[in-house]
């Protein structure tokens, strides 16, 4: 992968956005489908390219958390489903005691048969979540949030940098709670239970809240909010261009998650949308004196990438239109799962990025140029009390 | 290029100004070093430069600072961002982005520089400063020594006409420090760069400086001079200069170089001086403290010991030394218990503190972390003192009895956080202490410590010792290792590649032999107290020889 290092767009990686783009459709081809191994199959998918091109920054490692976090989400549904949930004929697995609700509380039930089918259901859509979950990790462990707002144009900004602030909050909260912890146990004190989560509260915000106002006075020594001229015309247009595409973007969305409610699934509401957004973003930003530096290119690689999630996402909605078999999970009797062919082969088409992205460049010098030693020397993390 | 003029400033609620009635100009193109004691207001000073203070601090400031011609009182911070870049203690605090290039860039895209400048501007500084390789880097996987470099590259992309620096050099090690410094020398003399930075350890920026500015806090007139003159007269100075004080040099010598010159009498009455009494290692019957065998330790997927082991035994004082990123804090941490080993063990008296509930490991251990203040959740010093007597079982009184003998007389109703940084420390070394832990450790217990907290610190650290405690020092401060240290162990990659007697370690070290043993090289004495008590003690030898 090294001899490609030429070319400019391998020196800052791919444009984040495409990233975004393939995840975000992988998400909504799995809103789509209730088949487990359709979703399965992208969630391999997912972490597959995750592996192979993620950077050695500290939110490429982010995966996992939401692996783990998908696998709560589905035990949670399942539980709730179990306990409280409505109950469908079926095959009856056990019986959970009944609990007699009173009459304002209609609707709910508490135990009662519970059968394979609804804990199937439940299940597979406990799945869906959390395969939509998976996606979105991967889209935070392949681009920077940091480089995706670096994209934003020029009139976000502003919304840009509280996100900026927020974003630094949680990785300074993290950091706070091993230093308030080592303090803690340096001092004898508990550090678990509820006494130890007291106790530690107030200082790990006290710290984390520190650090927020320290980036915020460094973001205004730096030059940060300098004034801006923007024209009261300019800005209506510009602001009313946006608020209506962002609105036909939203109905497009529903339209595309929700299956058959407008025509062509949505896709040409989502289009004029973004050429609307598009438009007020540049009628505004023009304007402002905020340049940017070594902005990321859309090249072929950005198409491809991009292309690749919507392609799978455009087979998932033309099965669905075309009413082919195997999307949706048949649990009325359970049948075993099919892998539909169109879907499937799309998902392998979603694979592409893992040999069409470029590695990330800190890759390249970090982990095969270096050998660890070297690189133990280089940085040592800032972990816990001792910096 | 700065002035201040009659400027006074007094934080809200605070009783005294920290500034009082300053009058000060920097011209063009100088590297003016801002010296003082702990709390004087250094950092103030510097910070009132670009308008943080009051700006983003409150308080009342009157009189007028002006930057290029451009009051404080009109412009805000943002709007000096062209002018004048501030890099403040902890450079990782001030980091916008995640990378250094975007790092590098973020000033000059919010001043509106044109794309193709901006690129030419970075290629500039990556060279300048000697930041190339980690271009791509992830701002949070650098060293401390690189994210300073960034740090200053990031305000000097934007070419401001001045530079403002707090404790450049604080967290690094002397290699590191000695690279910003002539980075910083380079910018001054090529550029014309004007550059304010405040420090306490003088022997590391004393030779790069032309102008010292004193703050003696307590809202006294600043003394303003050249370097040599200032210091002839100043409370605070490298031990070079107190030195040339002893031996009577005039000028006072700035560099090394200088001093040798007019050091080689000194050399030849030294010579004849019986040598420096080796430091007590504790004595023969002394019992083992702590033990690594084998000790591996990693972060992540960075190793960072590698098979150490080392025997520590009571009444040594022991210095960890060696560069950033070497190992010295993992190894604190790991006999603190605050990690488990991934390869080999560590004791303490037998017991391995990584297993012990929090209760019984600090009456084992007690670990002062740099930042002291974080050992700190206490309304007031006093309030501190009986929560840890509780917390830990003690008498009641017990830690106070502790502090009064670390620091007498600091004041019980104050706010930790309005401590100075001396006060603070001790008031974590009195918390820490008050069990009784047979091992103490510190983790860089000099930085931002001036030179009077510093000596304090060195007589408490020979008392522990003499206790029959054995403490573990993690610093980058050759100074402090030459006036504390019994032993020293020097890190590389995680291993231990030097250990010895202080004197034997540190004298044989380009990078860690301090100033006195630089000037005095081949002769063995390390500090200025040692050279005093020789000189004494030759002369009284001489007088006998007379009788």
């Amino acid at each position: 992968m090294s001899g490609r290092r030429g070319a400019a767009a391998v020196r800052r990686g791919l444009h984040p956005a495409a990233w975004w783009l393939w995840a975000g459709s992988m998400a909504c081809a799995a809103i789509r489908t209730t088949n487990p191994l359709l979703l399965a199959l992208i969630a391999a998918v997912a972490a597959f390219v995750v592996s192979a091109r993620r950077t050695s920054a500290p939110w490429s490692r982010s995966l996992s958390f939401f692996f783990r976090l998908g696998v709560a989400v589905i035990a949670v549904r399942v539980v709730l489903q179990i306990v409280f949930g409505n109950r469908l004929p079926g095959h009856v697995l056990f019986t959970l005691p009944h609990v007699p609700l009173p009459l304002w509380a209609e609707g709910v039930s508490v135990g009662g048969p519970v059968t394979l089918e609804e804990v199937l259901q439940a299940a597979v859509a406990g799945l869906r979540l959390a395969v939509v979950l998976v996606c979105f990790g991967a889209a935070n462990s392949l681009a920077s949030p940091y480089r995706l707002l670096r994209c934003l144009p020029a009139v976000l900004y502003e919304a840009g940098v509280a996100v900026t602030v927020s974003l630094a909050f949680a990785p300074e909260v993290v950091m706070a709670i091993a230093r308030v912890r080592d303090s803690r146990r340096l001092r004898g004190r508990p550090i678990r239970g509820i006494a130890g989560l007291r106790g530690m509260a107030i200082p790990v915000l006290e710290i984390a809240l520190d650090r927020s106002l320290q980036l915020a006075s460094s973001m205004d020594a730096r030059g940060y909010g300098r004034r801006v001229v923007v024209t009261r015309r300019t800005r209506r247009i510009g602001n009313g261009s946006t608020a209506a595409g962002l609105l036909l973007v939203i109905v497009g969305v529903y339209g595309i998650l929700d299956v058959g409610s407008l025509p062509a699934g949505g896709i040409p509401f989502v289009a004029l949308g973004a050429v609307l957004v598009g438009v007020g973003m540049a009628v505004a930003g023009r304007r402002t004196d905020r340049t940017r530096y070594r902005p990321d290119v859309w090249a072929l690689r950005e198409w491809v990438v991009a292309g690749s999630g919507l392609a799978m996402l455009a087979t998932f909605i033309a099965a669905s239109v075309s009413g082919t078999a195997g999307l949706q999970l048949q649990v009325y009797p359970p049948h075993l799962p099919l892998l539909p062919p169109l879907p499937t082969a799309g998902i392998l088409v979603a694979l592409l990025p893992a040999a069409v992205a470029p590695r990330p460049r800190g890759e390249n010098s970090s982990r095969q140029a270096v050998p660890t030693r070297a690189r133990a020397h280089a940085a040592e993390p800032a972990e816990g009390i001792l910096t | 290029m700065i002035t201040f003029s009659d400027v006074t400033f007094a934080y809200a609620e605070a009783e005294a100004p920290t500034l009082h009635r300053v009058d000060l100009t920097i011209e063009e193109g100088e590297l003016c070093l801002v010296v003082g004691p702990t709390g004087s207001g250094k950092s103030t000073l510097l910070r009132a430069i670009n308008g943080l203070v009051p700006h983003f601090t409150g308080g009342r400031l009157s009189g007028d600072v002006s930057i290029g011609g451009r009051s404080t009182r009109d412009f805000r911070p943002r709007e000096l961002a062209d002018m004048v870049g501030v890099v403040g203690q902890d450079p990782a605090a001030s980091f916008v982005t995640d990378t250094v290039e975007d790092e590098l860039a973020y000033t000059m895209e919010n001043l509106g520089i044109a794309p193709n400048a901006m690129r030419r501007r970075v290629e500039d500084t990556l060279d300048l400063l000697g930041l190339h390789e980690l271009r791509g880097r992830t701002l949070s996987t650098l060293s401390g020594g690189q994210q300073q470099r960034v740090a200053i590259g990031a305000v000097l992309c934007a070419s401001p006409r001045a530079l403002v620096l707090d404790e450049p050099t604080s967290a690094l090690d002397p290699a590191a420090a000695e690279e910003v410094l002539s980075s910083l020398t380079r910018l001054v003399h090529d550029v014309g760069m004007t550059v304010v930075l405040a420090e306490h350890r003088l022997e590391r920026v004393i030779p790069f400086a032309e102008r010292v500015v004193l703050v003696p806090g307590g809202g006294r007139r600043l003394v303003i001079g050249p370097t040599a003159e200032t210091m002839a007269t100043s409370p605070v100075a490298p031990p070079i200069v107190e030195l040339a004080r002893v031996a009577g040099w005039t000028p006072v010598p700035l560099t090394v170089r200088d001093a040798r010159r007019l050091a080689a009498p000194l050399r030849r009455r030294l010579a004849g001086a019986p040598p420096p009494p080796a430091a007590a290692p504790g004595g023969p019957g002394s019992r083992p403290v702590a033990r690594a065998d084998h000790l591996s330790a990693s972060y992540g997927e960075v190793r960072a010991l590698e098979q150490l082991s080392l025997e520590i035994s009571a009444g040594e004082i022991v210095a960890v030394m060696g560069r950033n990123g070497s190992g010295k804090s993992t190894l604190l941490s790991q006999l603190a218990g605050l990690r488990s080993p991934h390869g080999g063990r560590v004791t303490v008296l037998g017991e391995r503190p990584g297993d012990l509930p929090p209760r019984k490991l600090i009456r084992l251990v007690g670990l002062v972390p740099q930042d002291a203040g974080l050992l700190l959740y206490g309304e007031t010093v006093a309030d501190e003192c009986t929560t840890a007597d509780r917390e830990t079982g003690l008498v009641p009184g017990s830690t106070d009895a502790v502090l009064e003998g670390v620091l007498p007389g600091m004041p019980r109703d104050r706010h930790p956080r309005d401590l100075s940084e001396g006060q603070r420390l001790a008031l974590a070394l009195a918390v820490v202490l008050a069990p009784a832990p047979p091992l103490v450790l510190l983790d860089e217990p000099t930085r931002g410590l001036d030179y009077p907290g510093k000596e304090r610190l060195v007589t408490l650290l020979h008392k522990l010792a003499a206790e029959g405690r054995c403490v573990v020092l993690a610093t980058h401060d050759v100074e402090l290792v030459a006036q504390a240290a019994t032993r020293a162990v020097v890190l590389a990659e995680g291993e231990v590649v030097s250990d010895g007697p202080a004197r034997d370690v540190v004298c044989h070290s380009p990078v860690f032999a301090p100033q006195v043993a630089k000037v005095l090289a081949p002769e063995p004495w390390l500090t200025v107290d040692e050279v005093v008590s020789a000189i004494n003690g030759s002369t009284d030898d001489r007088s006998d020889d007379g009788t």
